[in-house]
């Protein structure tokens, strides 16, 4: 088995006649911290949601944890077990309790007996801060507690890599804080994460390298120092200058 | 602080509401005694006696399905209950139907399959712009009354028969002992409710799934063959034969009441697809994306995220189709299946011309049938509502 969690090579994405992703070529090792910036519209979370098979590519290969996604829905079924995805917008299920809402693919996807899954969605319920908050209904939470809720709920099915969609642009900017602190955490167990952020500050601390990307393309990836004081391409130095006004 | 603003009291918003509310009741209460008025006028010139007294007269008319003993010698309140149970039982199967469908087509709108979502569209877009009567009309007159007589049936096994009188079909007949037989059916019936109840609480201790079906199956058919051959099967079928011109035993189903319940249900199942496909539709798009990104497969994200959404979306509009349907099925009156309107406000009114009283009447117990519907799918509503925020 391969030792890199996501290989991608000579990707290429169209809608209808809209070339989306251009030539993506981008491996991340295991335990590796990425995090995607880009202008609005680059094709960060196209990518993203490629990697966990919401999106399919046409071209190139995709290949997560050992197995290539292709067009057998086995295959997707096996990689999106080995990957979280936390949405911009937390989509956490109204109708259901905090601790209904994590403990839901575990019964259904897992298969796990209910106490076990109330046991195993506590524990995450715990490492993201909130476990008094589990018979509560999402729509009675701050942002910043569903977007904590929607990362426990993503941890409940123990994935190998997390991927993370602009987790922190829909929350206010007191509740940021209370979400980058739970992602910093997890990336101090050793999870293998990618996320899109434009939270500079966290890609400083937290990435191991930072990848820029344009237009549908990856215009430059290099480790957070060197990205934000040396940038090579002209067009990162613009977005660096918008972005770090 | 300021001084609250004073308004002269007839500017005020409250006491022009008021006013309105009360120059509306008024205006109301002038129309309604202008009719009546009317009414009685025409009463007197015709010397027809007023009062409800009609309904313990004899009718003296054949009516040709009742659910209830009826025969010639029956009164008019005996019309009435049968019209009433014509129509509820015109409107429970229809509804029940058309619920099913309505939700299959709905979901089949949504398909991922080409030709399923093409075929449940078409279904909806055709069924939806026909008028009603007309399809009612389609069914009865193009359909079941063009099949053949009764002595070119289509059979099936001998034993149920179909042809342009209606449906035959084979009807139980209890014998002596049967009760036993019920009586074990009862407790095979319970103790299946209680393995299903107990698979459930297994899968949630342990998470093993075990199959129920042949289990449940199994408790609601042994206990009562057996309880039947103890007592020497007492139980017999009246099977329909033919005689002479026509078929004798068995149950008939008339193809007027076929052609009001298939052409009700179809007609309501087509509204209630829009209702459900929009309602799935406004289950936010992220859920469906959240769900998948979890593991769940399609049955299961349908099933456990998208439809309890859907649900408090799909409620209202459905239960004024469910009331709909049950108001469209006077239409029978054009076909002459015996429901409320054709039998009550039809029959009755003609022979006994208490216009007033019978019109109340009918209009009363439909009213009655629609409150009840709608108090009913209400608390439904809460129920499903409340398991949220
Ligand atoms: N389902 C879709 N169909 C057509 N175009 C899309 C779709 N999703 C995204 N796009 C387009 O693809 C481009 C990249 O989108 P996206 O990946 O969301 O960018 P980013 O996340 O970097 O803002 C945008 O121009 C967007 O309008
Ligand atoms: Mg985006």
């Amino acid at each position: 088995m391969s030792t890199s969690a996501v290989e991608i090579t000579g990707l290429n994405k169209w809608f209808k006649a809209f070339h989306v992703l251009k030539d993506i070529n981008l491996t991340v090792a295991r335990g590796e911290r990425v995090v995607i910036c880009g202008p609005s519209g680059s094709g960060k979370s196209t990518l993203i949601r490629c990697i966990n098979g919401l999106e399919r590519h046409q071209e190139g290969r995709l290949t997560v944890e050992g197995v290539e996604l292709s067009e057998e829905i086995g295959q997707i079924e096996a990689v999106r077990a080995n990957v979280g995805l936390v949405f911009q917008q937390f989509n956490l299920f109204p109708h259901l309790t905090v601790l209904e809402n994590c403990t839901l693919a575990p019964m259904w996807v897992k298969r796990l007996p209910k106490r076990e899954a109330e046991t195993l969605a506590m524990k995450y319920l715990e490492r993201v801060h909130i476990p008094e908050q589990a018979l509560k209904y999402p729509g009675q939470l701050s942002g910043g507690q569903q977007q904590r809720v929607a990362i426990a709920r993503a941890l409940t099915m123990e994935p190998r890599i997390m991927l993370f969609d602009e987790p922190t642009s829909a929350l206010d900017p007191e509740m940021i804080k209370e979400v980058l602190e739970t992602m910093v955490e997890l990336a101090e167990t050793g999870m293998t994460m990618l996320v899109v952020t434009h939270e500079m500050g966290f890609a400083r601390t937290v990435a191991n390298r930072v990848v820029f990307m344009d237009e549908g393309e990856i215009v430059e990836i290099a480790p957070p120092e060197e990205f934000f004081t040396k940038p090579k391409s002209p067009r990162t130095k613009e977005f660096l200058s918008q972005i770090l006004r | 602080m300021a001084t609250p603003l004073r308004i002269a009291w007839w500017r005020r918003r409250r006491t022009r509401d008021l006013l309105f509310q009360a120059a509306l009741i008024a205006g109301v209460l002038l129309l309604f005694g202008i009719m009546a008025n009317n009414a009685i006028q025409t009463v007197e010139r015709q010397h027809i006696a007023t009062g409800f007294g009609f309904l313990d007269h004899t009718a003296g008319f054949d009516v040709v399905q009742t659910l209830v003993r009826y025969d010639e010698t029956s009164t008019y309140g005996r019309v009435l209950l049968v019209g009433i149970l014509n129509t509820l039982l015109v409107a429970a199967i229809g509804i029940v139907l058309a619920t099913l469908l309505g939700f299959l087509v709905g979901i089949g709108q949504l398909s991922s399959n080409w030709l399923v979502a093409r075929l449940a569209r078409s279904f909806v877009e055709i069924v939806r712009n026909l008028p009603l009567l007309l399809q009612i009309f389609f069914w009865y007159f193009a359909v079941l009354r063009a099949l053949p007589g009764p002595r070119e049936s289509w059979g099936v096994a001998d034993a149920v028969f179909l042809n342009n009188r209606g449906l035959y079909l084979p009807a139980p007949v209890a014998e002596s002992g049967f009760g036993f037989v019920m009586l074990a059916f009862a407790a095979g019936a319970i103790a299946s409710i209680f393995m299903f109840l107990r698979a459930k609480a297994v899968r949630e201790r342990t998470g093993r799934v075990s199959p129920v079906a042949p289990g449940t199956t199994a408790l609601l058919v042994v206990p009562a063959l057996l309880a039947s051959a103890a007592a020497g099967f007492p139980m017999s079928f009246s099977v329909p034969a033919l005689s002479g011109f026509n078929f004798q035993g068995g149950i008939v189903v008339l193809p007027e009441m076929m052609a009001l319940v298939v052409a009700l249900a179809t007609y309501t199942a087509s509204y209630i697809a829009e209702i459900v496909r929009a309602g799935i539709e406004g289950v936010a798009r992220g859920q469906t994306e959240a769900a998948q990104a979890l593991g769940l497969n399609r049955g299961q994200m349908l099933r456990l995220v998208i439809v309890p959404q859907a649900m408090r979306q799909i409620i209202p509009p459905l239960t004024s189709q469910y009331l709909n349907l049950t108001k469209n099925s006077s239409l029978a009156v054009a076909i002459a299946y015996p429901d409320l309107v054709s039998v009550f406000a039809g029959t009755t009114l003609s022979q006994t011309g208490q216009a007033i009283e019978i019109i109340a009447i009918t209009m009363a117990v439909y009213l009655t049938l629609s409150l009840l519907t709608s108090a009913f799918m209400n608390w439904y509503n809460a129920r499903v509502a409340l398991t949220e925020r």
